[in-house]
């Protein structure tokens, strides 16, 4: 266990040397959050009844979203994954007592917390005191808050497990470019990266809610905003449970398989 | 000790002619051609013996490597070393070894080298006193003193080579794999590693393995070569036994080549 640790370590480290990096992604966070906010108050203002959030809820939802993207957006992965497969520097991971799996996944943690804590606080201070109708609120409850913490920790390993499996199909395809474009679009999507999962028809979302990708960022963003509580929250953090355990538990037998039979490439 | 016997192993390639309708036409039929990287291989190293594996490019030098590293799994044949099977339980095999390929980097590219040994010291979970212990020794003989703090992006190939070298000695490995060890070194560098490895033999009884294109290296290091061409062992011997009269090594070692048609 240590020595995963010690990849977390120095991964997280590594992460925050990027200032300039981490700078640019706040403007554009900000920048993104603001476009998102006015698109949504345009809606709300011509039909305020038809809105399955309130104002006030999606405007928490998406500057969380904004604070926290690193954490939960699949399309940011870590490349330096995909060159050692491809160029096939794997050989020196595979030459080292470490299981391939556990390595990769408290490494992509590690970059994608320290990435989020570089970013989160600028975001979240300002948005807690931009005028009434841009305005983060303050969470639901303090009871609120402490299941947000919790189901963002469920959702982060939730997504880096399904990452993971990403990384490992590379391993068959050879060239991680196409299983990459299918699976971060996929996810972004049903994840409610792009709108909100309540703002999608009710057949959508039953069948949505079932699937990995609502374990992601859906369920703390909305119990922080306060659209989730009661027993829908606990049916979405025992989902969050279910699908961390089967994603790692499939990801990592697929490694020992690619493992196997892994061709090295290059001399 | 390490033994070989009847490995093979063999890769399948996907080929196709240069052109627009060629690369079509693979899209719905895909011709493969099977390669055999290693057909037959079997030898035998002792304790503390150091060869020298040489053979043209493509002769399935680096297979090898990597079979006995448990990285790739032979398709027939038995290979032990230690009493191990290496592709059967990776994590414990490579506990035992330390491996180099010359041609890529173990190094976390972009921290300072000390941080990387940091971590292959809890990767390997060595314990404290033994990490510094060699780390100490390795500075020395290898004068990483200055190199250790700087990033590794900003080595230079032949301090980051002797940085690579120290970094798969950390634990203290039985056997040393060192694939190309000294590609691209200049003659200073070079001879800084050659002689390193001379002692870490010396010392330590390190059993090294070295598969390389320089015949100096071979010259300086090994007393026994073993020849592999087109996948098959084709000499097993001493320098002294394959060299002709007073001729240069590289000259032996091409007119070898030449006689085996393994150009």
């Amino acid at each position: 266990m240590k020595k995963y640790l010690s990849f977390f370590r120095l991964r997280f480290t590594m992460g925050l040397q990027y200032r300039t990096a981490a700078l640019a992604g706040m403007v554009t966070q900000f920048a993104w959050g603001f476009l998102e906010i006015m698109v949504f108050q345009a809606f709300y203002k011509a039909e305020p009844e038809a809105f399955p959030m309130t104002m006030s809820a999606t405007a928490s939802y998406i500057w969380m979203q904004q604070a926290f993207l690193a954490l939960f957006a699949t399309w940011m992965m870590e490349n330096n994954i995909f060159d050692t497969i491809v160029s096939g520097n794997i050989a020196y991971s595979l030459c080292r007592p470490v299981r391939i799996y556990n390595m990769w996944f408290s490494q992509s943690t590690a970059t994608r917390v320290s990435r989020a804590v570089l970013r989160c606080f600028p975001i979240l201070i300002v948005a807690v005191f931009l005028p009434e109708n841009y305005r983060m609120a303050k969470p639901a409850s303090p009871w609120h808050f402490g299941w947000f913490v919790i189901t963002l920790v469920l959702g982060l390993l939730v997504t880096v497990a399904f990452s993971m499996l990403i990384y490992v199909f590379t391993f068959f395809t050879v060239s991680p470019q196409g299983v990459r474009i299918v699976f971060t679009s996929m996810v972004d999507f049903f994840a409610g990266a792009v709108i909100p999962l309540p703002f999608f028809p009710a057949d959508w979302q039953r069948v949505l809610e079932l699937l990995p990708f609502a374990s992601m960022q859906n369920v703390p963003l909305r119990i922080y905003s306060g659209s989730m509580s009661g027993a829908e929250m606990e049916k979405a953090v025992v989902m969050q449970l279910v699908w961390l355990a089967v994603l790692v538990t499939f990801g990592s037998w697929l490694s020992r398989m690619a493992e196997k039979k892994v061709t090295i490439q290059g001399g | 000790m390490i033994t070989m016997e009847h490995v093979c192993k063999s890769y399948k390639i996907a080929k196709r002619n240069a052109g627009f309708g060629e690369a079509f036409k693979a899209l719905f039929h895909r011709e493969y051609e099977v390669v055999h990287a290693l057909s037959d291989v079997s030898f035998t190293i002792r304790d503390g013996e150091m060869v020298g594996y040489i053979g043209p490019n493509g002769a399935g030098k680096s297979s090898t490597i990597k079979i006995l590293s448990g990285i790739l799994t032979p398709d027939s044949g038995v290979v032990t070393v230690d009493g191990r099977i290496p592709y059967k339980n990776r994590m414990e095999h490579v506990k035992e070894i330390g491996v180099v390929f010359g041609q890529r980097s173990q190094l976390w590219w972009d921290v300072p080298v000390i941080d990387s040994f940091e971590l292959l010291k809890d990767i390997y979970s060595i314990p404290g006193e033994i990490y510094r212990n060699n780390l100490e020794e390795l500075t020395e003989l290898l004068h990483l003193s200055e190199l250790l703090r700087s990033p590794v992006r900003q080595l230079s190939l032949g301090q980051r080579m002797r940085c690579e070298i120290a970094a798969s000695l950390l634990h203290s490995p039985r056997i040393l794999f060192l694939d190309e060890p000294t590609i691209g070194l200049d003659a200073v560098s070079k001879i800084a590693v050659r002689e390193f490895i001379q002692k870490q033999n010396e010392i330590h009884k390190t059993t090294v393995i070295l598969t390389t294109h320089d015949m100096q290296d071979i010259e300086a290091l090994s007393k026994r070569i073993i020849l592999i061409g087109k996948g098959k062992i084709l000499l097993e011997g001493t320098l002294e036994d394959i060299r002709r009269g007073d001729a240069g090594i590289d000259e032996t070692v091409a007119e070898l080549y030449r006689a085996y048609e393994i150009e």
